[in-house]
């Protein structure tokens, strides 16, 4: 929505569409579910930035949904633990970070919309230290581009795998944020 | 816009005022992370600063020594009073030696005005001016319009006098470029022979009466009678001074509004205001000191994000 003029000038697929998003997303709900029972010890983090609208809305699922009560839910800003300070063209730019939260000794979970070179989840562990020592953490992403990773880094609970070429770029749109729920593979 | 329009924080002359709304910005961020229970985060892990301190100073000094090191720079110091300046050593000569040992960034305190913009010209490293001489001070007038913000919720359009010594201060003519950039109307008071001559060319008001510019005024920024930098007998005596431009309690009580006070420290209790004012409620002068350390870290965050590998 927001930058449609672009969009006519790269080439894009539709990977999922909303009601594919919608499914994912309570299947994903009742994976957490399964393993993390009543979340009385559990905290989900969302990554910014993209991370959180996938977060909030897992959140609010399971809070509506699937009636689960006291839900923690933090958000976590990782500019300042990337590892690629002054490495880029671009300067970093930082967001907000919303941890009203006691992680120590509490299960974790990182949510974040795209796992791709595994970086982002490296800063997360660092930056997660900060406040404290968490007891556990797992990783949750609706996209797992494969074959991609830097790092030793694999997701807990997937949404869906693809196979994206390194000039192709996973976007995940959001209703709060881009006026409708899709993944798209865009090629630049 | 995500990057400062400068490569050296030399003053506030020389910023715009995106450069200073993107400081501010990246200081929020920076206030969450000294509130953590680490207050510290890796991104500056192979940068190294330099503080060289060629003027006594406390609290200025520990706030970007600790900035600095809530970034992970690595941090060595410098004062003058132990050092070859002593010998004669020249300031480039100083800096250059100190550079060799591949140091990225300075800050720098020096009793010459225009000491850090000479230095910026002459070598190859990041400057922060940390006070020169009665020139300027552009990170205590960051945190000074930041904490107004915090307070007021902007600092547009409010009305904030600086009382005291404006002759001596840099903290004067770097809050007055500030307070004028982000929009605010901006008074001096003081003795007439502690205010400059054409200082309303700079844009602001001159008032003589403290009565009248504390009713005018939203924030009232005290600064302190600078001793060491007086030649010769700028007023009576102190008591006098304190009598005309001191702000007590029963003057606060007495205008219709609740103003703010500030300060930027060091306070001499009883000569520019009183105790009871200075724990007051009102003033935010230990406020300013925590955001200082946040307004360092951006301002250092953001210079060293210049830095070329």
């Amino acid at each position: 929505m927001l930058t449609k003029p672009v969009w006519i000038t790269m080439s894009q697929k539709v990977l999922l569409n909303a009601t594919e998003v919608n499914i994912i997303l309570h299947r994903l709900a009742c994976q957490l579910i399964e393993k993390h029972n009543d979340f009385s010890n559990t905290i989900l983090i969302g990554i910014q930035p993209r991370g959180k609208y996938l977060a909030n809305r897992l959140a609010s699922m399971l809070k509506t949904d699937y009636k689960i009560k006291n839900l923690q839910l933090g958000h976590l800003d990782i500019t300042f633990y990337r590892d690629d300070f002054r490495r880029s063209d671009k300067p970093l730019e930082a967001n907000t970070t919303e941890m009203n939260v006691q992680v120590e000794d509490k299960k974790v979970v990182f949510i974040d919309d795209v796992l791709y070179t595994g970086r982002s989840i490296r800063a997360a562990l660092t930056a997660i230290q900060s406040f404290g020592r968490p007891n556990e953490i797992e990783l949750l992403t609706l996209i797992d581009r494969r074959f991609s990773r830097h790092l030793p880094i694999q997701p807990d609970y997937r949404g869906r795998q693809v196979d994206a070429i390194n000039n192709e770029k996973v976007k995940v749109n959001w209703v709060e944020n881009d006026g409708e729920d899709a993944v798209y593979v865009v090629k630049s | 816009m995500s990057e400062l329009s400068v490569n050296h924080l030399l003053g506030i002359k020389y910023l715009n005022s995106q450069d200073i709304e993107l400081i501010f910005k990246t200081a929020d961020h920076f206030k969450e992370v000294i509130n953590r229970p680490i207050k510290k985060v890796p991104s500056l892990r192979d940068i190294t600063i330099a503080n060289l301190f060629f003027e006594n100073s406390t609290r200025t000094k520990l706030s970007f020594e600790l900035a600095e090191k809530r970034l992970s720079a690595d941090v060595i110091n410098f004062s003058a009073s132990q050092s070859s300046v002593k010998k004669g050593e020249t300031l480039i000569d100083t800096v250059n030696n100190i550079l060799s040992m591949k140091v990225d960034m300075v800050v720098m305190r020096h009793p010459n005005p225009g000491a850090g913009v000479f230095l910026s010209k002459h070598v190859n490293a990041s400057i922060i001016n940390a006070g020169d001489g009665a020139h300027e001070h552009p990170t205590q007038a960051l945190l000074d319009s930041y904490s107004i913000r915090e307070r007021l919720g902007t600092v547009k359009g409010k009305n904030v006098v600086i009382v005291g010594d404006i002759l001596h201060s840099r903290v004067a003519l770097s809050n007055i470029y500030a307070l004028k950039l982000q929009g605010a109307n901006v008074m001096v008071c003081g003795p007439k022979t502690l205010l400059p001559k054409h200082i309303e060319k700079l844009g602001v008001t001159v008032e003589t009466n403290l009565r009248k510019a504390l009713n005018w005024c939203d924030v009232a920024n005290m600064l302190r009678v600078q001793n060491e930098r007086m030649d010769i007998s700028y007023f009576p005596s102190t008591r006098e001074y304190t009598q005309q431009f001191g702000v007590n309690k029963a003057i606060l009580d007495s205008l219709d509004k609740e103003i703010t006070i500030m300060h930027p420290g060091p306070i001499n209790r009883g000569v520019e205001i009183t105790s009871d004012v200075a724990d007051s409620k009102q003033a935010i002068i230990l406020d300013q000191v925590q955001n200082g350390v946040a307004i360092r870290m951006a301002v250092i965050y953001l210079l060293a994000s210049k830095i070329k590998q």
